[in-house]
């Protein structure tokens, strides 16, 4: 695997096609592949069932072609023994093969395709180059239809009872998407039972594909598909919500295919010992959502419970939390450090710059005229050394690469080969052992962006690769040996919010050896969940949440600090000053990173009489009402539940998440009290995804009824004599209907707290809702764009306690990568102001997404701008908003970047 | 040399984005016409109205930013 350079010479000659399942069986990959362009490692590798040398001992073609010798087909599958302390399980799902399902005919018709079929056609490296076209003829289609639920919350034919909860949002995006890829005006619908955009933005995102890009929605189960045999068009029947019976004709037809368990998964979770839940899923609890059955085991994403990308993210963090608490004592027991000799100083040294020029083998040599390229660079200014290698990138060129700057004094190096992306670091290094500093380096990137795109036309491509090493070689004459500061890390911790996200957060990096100052604005810790009765699975919150107060106030390394809030915080990561303000006194704390986990609270309703009726109550209420035995409740003959109550609106357009779990789990608790009370709930949409929907299940068999209703026509409470009156259309029967009920839960929204005194004092941002902004909604769910701040809890989105244990775990594993050093080194490339053409305007300031620079008194005492090298990434906006010039990028300043442009097309 | 028109095209592609997009295209061995000189920049918002500037000014018929 060493010595392949992913030329892909190989997959060109082999002669035995094979179906390429990535695509989803829609195109035809090679035995020797990679299985994806972006695999990390870039390697090709046999797929030894299919290849014909490993089954008859003929063939052998790819071994002839390999211009790197990587081939070699006595490599056998090994057993490796390893000695660990945990182990996390991260195996993913398989998606639902509708083949089972015979009303949609997948099998049969052509036209008829899964989700991860129509992900792959969209995909510009898809099997139709991103190109919307369907299987059967390649016609661009003007009609596309996805049905929902296939392989969820269906017992009847597939025993998949649960809600895959991903699949309503992917469709929406697919319908969007589609038709942004689509040349004529592309008519998409969605063929639905509940329409599930629970998540942050989702909800948005649904409208907006509603009602801007046009994208239908129709609640129903399509119940028979018809092909027409010629056109192989696709005739859907349905029935509709006012019972009429309905057919519509698309040219394509997407199943949203849903997540489940494979047998060979189960098979391998049964060898490991750890329990599954009915589903097939590895059995969790809430408060310890990624620990599974067996100590020391963890496991994340979509084995746990169907799930999205953040969710996901945040539960493998979660589990690297648990992980590193287990093996504290032993972390860095493993680790080695390299040394490196003391890098030479050039700064007065002319340009002696070598140019390595590389074959690839023949994935440059073959269509780029290497010698004559080498022959050009020999005649730059600046150039003492030429030379071509066959693989510039292997180990014999390191160590003779390395020779050549010490023998022949070289003070900067250009190689001139595949990318920086994927082998910059490699000769960095290689420059590093030979004492030079690793920015004195540049690549020309004449593979991957030359060779491989212009094999057709060898003489521009050499053309292009002249210019591109001459490039490279005006702007190494320029760039300099850049620094590396480090700077001390404080290894502590400041979490603030001591509810159930903070709480977690604090025991996570406690448990792993850190201090931490944990500060709640209450005289009491708990947060919300002082006042939830249940988990949706049944755990009993208060006393788990007494198990996790006491742990969190006798732990020796958590400083409580209740009746507190931040007054003031200074400084950057690894080195944060806090001014706490502690009953009316202040405290100065200093800590490495912060995690805020301030939490959110419930809406306070305007409508539905609540205020001016006791009867009307909140989900806080209820539960309050339940703990303290109400008489009300169990003397209450019917009850209703109206969801939405300040969510989903236009004041207020996202979803609460929480709010359908809870109704329902409070629902199913009456029947049981008294089966015999009459029990509504008054819903837009259902949301109980996940395993979720089995507890919505459980309310349909203990008789509870739902009703349906539009935002246009909410329902109608009034005063009814000491009981309530709620008027509602029902769809089914097309009429309003008056419900007489003793009690009315109002599923109120979940607001953000106020958020702008902590988004002011640490410069973070909010979205629209006013809930605090990640760095990255889908990869970095738990990080703040600021590096050493971290983001946990209801503060984020309304979310039940698991996902918020787990993001506040995952928090808590994220600032402890940082936490766990004793210094930071600073990446180089990163911006610095002359001082003395600053006229501290603060333009700088305004431009940083990252909080890097500000302006500040000098001790002259005039206003300049200040770099925080800690938090810069070297985007070098401050450098382009700076109207005097005086900021700039190490690396990338206006010269070095400008040499490039001004050299750009001499051949 | 034919009389159609090759416009010299400079492109400047974030590190992190549009130049790992570049190199996803040469591994996937799409092919387009080769005058094209793309520049690194950590990001696109590096790019001075001025790189642009001098860009044509030096030669080029068209100025590519991705990022």
């Amino acid at each position: 695997m060493d010595k392949c350079i992913a030329c892909g010479e190989c997959a060109e000659k082999c002669p035995k096609k094979v179906t390429d399942t990535f695509n989803a069986g829609l195109a035809k990959r090679k035995a020797i592949y990679v299985e994806y362009p972006q695999a990390v490692p870039l390697k090709y590798a046999i797929d030894a069932p299919n290849c014909i040398y490993l089954k008859n001992g003929k063939c052998g073609f790819c071994a002839k072609v390999c211009p790197a010798q990587a081939i070699d087909f006595e490599q056998k599958e090994k057993t490796v023994r390893l000695q660990v302390g945990s182990v996390i399980l991260a195996p993913g799902f398989s998606a639902f093969d509708p083949q089972k399902l015979d009303t949609y005919q997948y099998s049969q018709y052509q036209n008829v395709i899964t989700s991860l079929e129509m992900e792959r056609i969209l995909s510009a490296t898809g099997p139709y180059h991103g190109h919307l076209v369907r299987p059967s003829d390649k016609k661009e289609p003007s009609k596309i239809a996805w049905l929902q639920c296939i392989g969820s919350r269906d017992i009847n034919r597939c025993d998949h009872g649960y809600c895959s909860s991903v699949c309503c949002m992917y469709a929406v995006k697919e319908a969007v998407i589609a038709k942004e890829h689509s040349p004529v005006a592309l008519d998409t619908a969605i063929f639905y039972m509940d329409m599930r955009t629970y998540g942050k933005e989702f909800e948005s995102y649904y409208q907006r594909a509603k009602d801007e890009k046009g994208v239908r929605f129709i609640r129903t189960r399509v119940h028979t598909i018809v092909e027409n045999r010629e056109t192989k068009d696709l005739s859907l029947r349905y029935v509709d919500e006012n019972g009429k019976a309905l057919e519509e004709t698309f040219d394509l037809v997407v199943l949203s295919v849903g997540m489940e368990t494979s047998k060979e998964l189960a098979a391998f979770a049964g060898r490991l010992e750890i329990e599954l839940n009915a589903d097939n899923f590895a059995k969790t609890d809430c408060f310890s959502p990624v620990k599974t059955s067996r100590d020391g085991i963890y496991v994340c994403g979509a084995f746990q419970e169907p799930k999205d990308i953040p969710y996901s993210v945040m539960e493998a963090s979660a589990a690297a939390c648990w992980a590193e608490a287990d093996l504290a004592t032993s972390r860095g027991t493993l680790t080695k450090t390299k040394t490196f000799p003391v890098e030479k100083n050039i700064t007065d040294e002319e340009a002696r710059i070598g140019v390595f020029v590389c074959n690839c083998g023949t994935n440059i040599g073959g269509i780029v005229n290497v010698p004559a390229v080498a022959e050009m660079a020999r005649t730059l200014p600046g150039v003492t050394y030429v030379e071509e290698n066959l693989f510039t990138c292997s180990q014999d060129s390191q160590d003779k690469i390395k020779d050549i700057i010490l023998k022949k004094g070289l003070n900067r190096v250009v190689v001139a080969a595949c990318t920086p992306r994927t082998h910059e670091a490699l000769f960095q290094e290689t420059l590093r052992d030979a004492g030079l500093n690793k920015y004195l380096f540049e690549m020309a990137n004449i593979r991957n962006q030359c060779s491989w795109v212009h094999s057709k036309e060898k003489d521009e491509a050499t053309a292009k690769a002249k210019d591109l090493v001459r490039m490279a070689v005006a702007r190494t004459r320029l760039i300099t040996s850049l620094g590396q500061p480090t700077i001390s890390v404080e290894p502590s911790a400041l979490v603030i919010g001591g509810g159930i996200a903070g709480m977690t957060s604090a025991l996570g990096l406690a448990d792993q050896g850190y201090a931490v100052h944990l500060v709640e604005k209450q005289e009491r810790l708990g947060g919300i969940a002082l006042g939830l009765l249940n988990t949706w699975k049944g755990d009993n919150v208060p006393e788990k949440l007494a198990e996790m107060t006491k742990r969190v106030t006798t732990h020796s390394l958590i400083n409580v600090y209740t009746g507190a809030t931040v007054k003031a915080s200074t400084g950057f990561i690894g080195n944060f000053e806090t001014t706490l303000s502690v009953k009316g006194s202040d405290r100065l704390l200093k800590h490495g990173a912060v995690i805020v986990a301030t939490g959110a609270q419930e809406h306070v309703p305007q409508e539905y009489l609540y205020g001016q009726n006791n009867r009307v109550l909140t989900h806080l209420e209820l539960d309050r009402a339940i703990s303290s035995d109400d008489p009300r409740l169990p003397a209450a003959d019917a009850v209703a539940f109206i969801q939405c109550v300040g969510s989903r609106e236009s004041k207020r357009p996202y979803c609460s998440k929480v709010c359908c779990t809870h109704s329902i789990k409070s629902a199913v608790r009456f029947k049981k009290i008294n089966p015999e009370a009459q029990v509504f709930v008054i819903y837009r949409d259902i949301r109980t995804y996940g395993q979720r929907e089995l507890l919505y299940r459980e309310a349909r068999e203990k008789g509870v009824i739902f009703i349906r209703y539009d935002l246009e026509r909410k329902p109608e409470v009034k005063n009814d004599g000491d009981r309530l009156a709620i008027t509602v259309k029902d769809h089914i029967l097309g009429r309003d209907i008056e419900i007489h009920a003793d009690l009315l839960i109002l599923a109120a929204a979940i607001v953000p707290r106020d958020n702008e005194v902590l988004a002011q004092m640490f410069k973070l941002s909010c979205n629209s809702d006013n809930f605090f902004n990640e760095a990255h909604a889908k990869l970095r769910p738990v990080e703040f764009a600021t590096a050493g701040i971290f983001l946990a809890g209801m503060a984020h989105y309304p979310k039940p306690i698991e996902e918020s244990i787990a993001q506040a775990a995952a928090a808590a594993s994220r600032a402890a990568v940082t936490l766990s050093k004793d210094r930071i080194t600073v990446e180089g490339v990163v911006s610095y102001v002359k001082e003395f053409m600053c006229r501290g305007c603060g333009e700088c300031e305004r431009a940083c997404p990252f909080n890097a620079i500000s302006v500040q008194e000098t001790d002259k005492a005039m206003l300049a701008a200040v770099v925080k090298e800690a938090l810069c990434k070297g985007c070098g906006m401050c450098a382009v908003a700076c109207p005097t010039g005086a900021a700039s990028v190490h690396h990338f300043d206006d010269r070095e970047v400008l040499t490039m442009v001004e050299t750009a097309f001499e051949y | 040399m034919s009389g159609e028109f090759k416009p010299k095209i400079i492109a400047f592609a974030c590190n992190w984005c549009a130049y790992s997009a570049a190199d996803l295209a040469g591994v996937s061995r799409f092919q387009y016409p080769p005058n094209l000189r793309i520049i690194r920049v950590m990001c696109s918002g590096r790019i001075n109205p001025n790189f642009i500037l001098k860009g044509f000014q030096n030669g080029a018929d068209g100025v590519l930013v991705a990022g």
